[in-house]
């Protein structure tokens, strides 16, 4: 994915987070509100204009300390208040493969 | 296979160490994530869309036993009790944590194995076919040399920040088995008019946005000067290739860009200057490395024992099993086996931990210890007595690797692909899942013969699809997964790109399409032998565009 | 940006001088490539050392028949990861035999110092002033190498068949 730095006009059409990974394991995270970051999409800081998804995602860009390659992925609200992933990767992101491991044999 | 010595460990625990060292600075801070990915690169660490993935080297595709093990463990210690054999005879690890990595290093390095130059702008693993050293008709084995070159590129401080990753094959027999042309360099081992050996050296292969077919710069290259000559390609890349553009770097639109003779010029014009200096292959130093080459103490054996044609006439499965996965061996009474790692409904190239552990048994009593790992995503047995193949076929089906599939359209090749890869556009094992389910029937797939199915899940095309006989390419249209198709590439001696037969189509019709595909083939197959690779060059692409869309 | 030499940090005896600017009498210098090559004989007659940097998209072909005069060659590594400097130190030193200091500039960072020695640089502008402190460790990180190089070290290959092989640890 391209760094969002790298945009220089950042479009966005409708509601966005910003995801990275994680550094030590690779998990993926979402920006938090308090500056921090969570496995969990439902605390994620959401933004609806271009330039509240950039300076979200220049303030994470710049804590590579804890997560790398943070870029603006765009989620889908729910009614009720339900945050979900809005594209396919996002999903696979969040919910991991779509296919089941291999099962390891008996042995 | 190739024995380390004390300089080969030495270097590799030193390496480990570094490694060690960096990822502390890293998970300090000292080192900014920009400064240590070329770094981790070069260590076979990628970041993936969940996890880190580690990819190991498997140099030449040999595996020894304890090697086998060790996988397992990292797969159980450090993943999640499974590894992936790659396209390239790599092994990938899809769930690894930086933290553990340094430890999981040098695990691997206890068994001579690491990840060094999987990743990042360097020479990658070193491929040959993987059945060097026991093929019939290869004039020599192949892998001695590829071990040569492995060592000469490995941490060459020349060559660790070239434009892009190049990758290179060596072979050593007419029939191609390790897709030399579509490396960025292939040497092929042959013999001149008078009878000596030599290379033919071609370059400027690759697949992804912009395919090309390596090209013959040297037709004849003495033994003595193949690592001068390697020096020569890469010093004129590395100086030449273009630094502007990620999609333009690699050595093939060099190549092109300037003409192959004009290439071919520049080389020489830098060969000339060195081939008589430091990097002559004396007779001594290939002998040397050839002599630390175990080949196994085979038994005089004849073929075809008593009690093997009966087992295949009261067995039609066994029979199958024999006439698809085992091949003859260039010693008699001897046979290599192919393991189909392509299951029904599994994900082509995926192994178990416990599969890994039971086949590594089998290895030490069937195989002289020793596995194989195949571009096709496949592993091999490369040294089983004939008289053991019943035997061996009924531990084999035990533990799930006894496909009779070897080949044949449920055999397909695939990339991770959008389940697990952050560069891909659409997913690729869930495409090749379902089409080995419409096909699971054996008759069904033996009726239409050999036939290679490729997918990638993007246009840098890890599944090889443009050379596959059925390709497939994921690509996003507005959100969603669609796929082109192409057909009548080959990855052979006679290597040809696939041709598009027309429009992207949707995720949930990809199954249909091969069967419209496969349905068109047995209609105009002039006898049944033709395999659908000929039909295809001699009908050409347009019935099965017209059959293919006929209905869409 | 400190500079090391002979793994120490030392001050520069050199002086980078502007392509606008005169030279200065009887002191070190540096001068663009483009400044050397327009006034080639002003500069190599002029008394005091001489040094160009040489950028690292031209030949070093080019530069070839001066070398005899110039007591330092600058190269230069944009990014860390444009590793044609490499090629043209390796080019320098061996081909051309070129003996004077061979500087490395730009992004020179710890983790390539080994391979810049090998390439056959002997000054180093570091980047970090924590990497020029941590230079002799760096440089010593590996004592077994698989190919040769500028640094004359004997490669595996060469040791194994003269029977130097190192005690087993």
């Amino acid at each position: 994915m391209t760094s969002p730095l790298d945009q220089k006009k950042i479009k966005i059409a409708g509601p966005v987070v910003v995801t990275a990974n994680r550094v030590d394991d690779g998990a993926v995270v979402y920006r938090s509100p308090d500056g921090g970051w969570t496995t969990e999409l439902g605390g994620a800081a959401i933004v609806i204009d271009a330039d509240s998804a950039r300076s979200l995602a220049e303030a994470a860009a710049g804590d590579d300390l804890h997560a790398i390659g943070p870029y603006i992925a765009p989620v889908k609200l729910l009614p009720g208040g339900n945050v979900r992933p809005g594209n396919l990767r996002e999903l696979i992101r969040r919910g991991g493969p779509t296919i089941e491991l291999p099962a390891p044999l008996e042995s | 296979m190739y024995i380390y010595d004390a300089f080969d460990r030495r270097l590799l625990a030193e390496r480990v160490l570094e490694f060690r060292d960096q990822v502390s600075r890293r998970l300090s801070g000292e080192l900014s994530e920009e400064e240590f990915k070329p770094l981790r690169l070069m260590n076979g660490v990628y970041l993936q869309l969940h996890a880190y993935m580690l990819r190991i080297a498997i140099p030449y595709g040999t595996l020894s036993t304890p090697q086998l093990r060790k996988l397992a463990e990292i797969a159980r210690k450090y993943d999640r009790g499974y590894g992936h054999f790659t396209t390239r005879q790599n092994i990938q690890f899809h769930w690894i944590k930086l933290a553990e990595l340094p430890d999981a290093m040098a695990e691997l390095a206890s068994v001579g194995m690491h990840g060094m130059q999987t990743s990042g702008n360097n020479v990658r693993n070193i491929t040959t076919d993987q059945w060097a050293g026991v093929a019939p008709d290869e004039i020599e084995d192949p892998r001695i040399w590829a071990e040569l070159i492995r060592q000469h590129v490995t941490l060459h401080p020349e060559f660790s920040f070239m434009p892009r990753k190049f990758k290179i094959a060596v072979g050593a027999s007419d029939r191609d088995r390790a897709a030399l042309r579509i490396h960025d360099m292939a040497l092929r081992l042959h013999r001149d008019a008078a009878g000596g050996t030599g290379f033919e050296v071609m370059v400027g292969g690759g697949l992804g946005r912009t395919p090309y077919l390596a090209q013959t710069i040297k037709p004849f290259l003495p033994k003595r000067d193949a690592l001068s000559y390697v020096e020569a390609v890469l010093r004129t890349y590395n100086q030449f290739g273009r630094r502007d553009n990620i999609w333009k770097a690699r050595i093939k639109i060099l190549v092109h860009d300037l003409g192959a003779a004009a290439f071919a010029k520049e080389v020489e014009a830098e060969w000339r200057s060195i081939k008589d200096g430091a990097l002559v292959l004396d007779p001594a130093i290939v002998a040397d490395i050839a002599g630390r080459f175990r080949y196994p103490d085979y038994e005089t054996l004849d073929d075809s024992p008593p009690g093997l044609a009966a087992t295949r006439r009261n067995g039609r499965v066994f029979d199958a099993w024999l006439s698809n996965c085992v091949t003859n061996h260039k010693v008699p009474g001897y046979a290599i086996v192919t393991l189909s790692l392509k299951p029904e409904g599994g994900t082509p190239g995926d192994c178990t931990a416990a599969q890994m552990d039971k086949l590594a048994d089998l290895a030490d009593r069937y195989s002289f210890g020793e596995v194989r790992v195949g571009h096709e995503q496949n592993l091999a047995l490369p040294h089983v007595a004939q008289r053991d193949l019943p035997a061996l076929w009924r531990e084999l089906d035990a533990i799930g690797l006894a496909q009779t599939n070897v080949n044949l359209i449920s055999d397909i090749i695939s990339c991770p692909g959008l389940d697990y890869c952050s560069l891909a556009n659409a997913r690729s094992i869930p495409i090749a899942q379902e089409i080995t389910r419409r096909f699971r029937d054996l008759d069904r797939q033996r009726n239409l013969g050999r036939l290679h199915i490729n997918v990638s899940g993007c246009i840098n095309a890890c599944g090889h699809h443009h050379v596959g006989h059925i390709g497939i390419l994921g690509v996003e249209k507005n959100g969603e997964e669609f796929y082109q198709i192409t057909l009548g590439g080959k990855a052979d001696e006679n290597a040809t790109l696939g041709t598009l037969i027309g429009p992207a189509v949707p995720y949930a019709q990809v199954a249909d399409v091969v069967e419209d595909i496969a349905a068109a083939y047995l209609d105009m197959r002039d006898k049944p032998s033709e395999l659908f690779i000929d039909t295809v060059k001699r009908v050409g692409i347009e019935p099965f565009r017209e059959r293919v869309y006929a209905a869409r | 940006m400190p500079l090391v030499e002979n793994g120490q940090i030392v001050q520069d005896r050199y002086r980078y001088v502007g392509d606008e600017e005169p030279i200065p009498e009887r002191v070190p210098v540096i001068v663009t490539a483009q400044r050397f090559l327009a006034d080639t004989d002003a500069l190599i007659r002029r008394d005091g050392s001489l040094g160009v940097l040489w950028p690292n998209d031209r030949r070093i072909a080019e530069l070839a028949p001066w070398l005899g005069h110039l007591a330092l060659v600058a190269l230069q590594f944009p990014k860390f990861r444009d590793g044609r400097a490499y090629s043209q130190a390796r080019l320098l030193r061996e081909t051309y035999r070129f003996r004077g200091t061979l500087r490395a500039t730009g992004d020179v960072l710890r983790d390539q110092f080994h391979f810049l020695i090998r390439a056959g640089f002997d000054s180093f502008e570091v980047k970090k002033p924590a990497d020029a402190g941590a230079f002799a460790q760096a440089a010593s990180r590996y004592s077994v190498v698989y190919q040769p190089s500028a640094d004359g070290q004997v490669p595996a290959l060469r040791r194994r068949v003269q029977r130097a092989a190192p005690s087993e640890s």
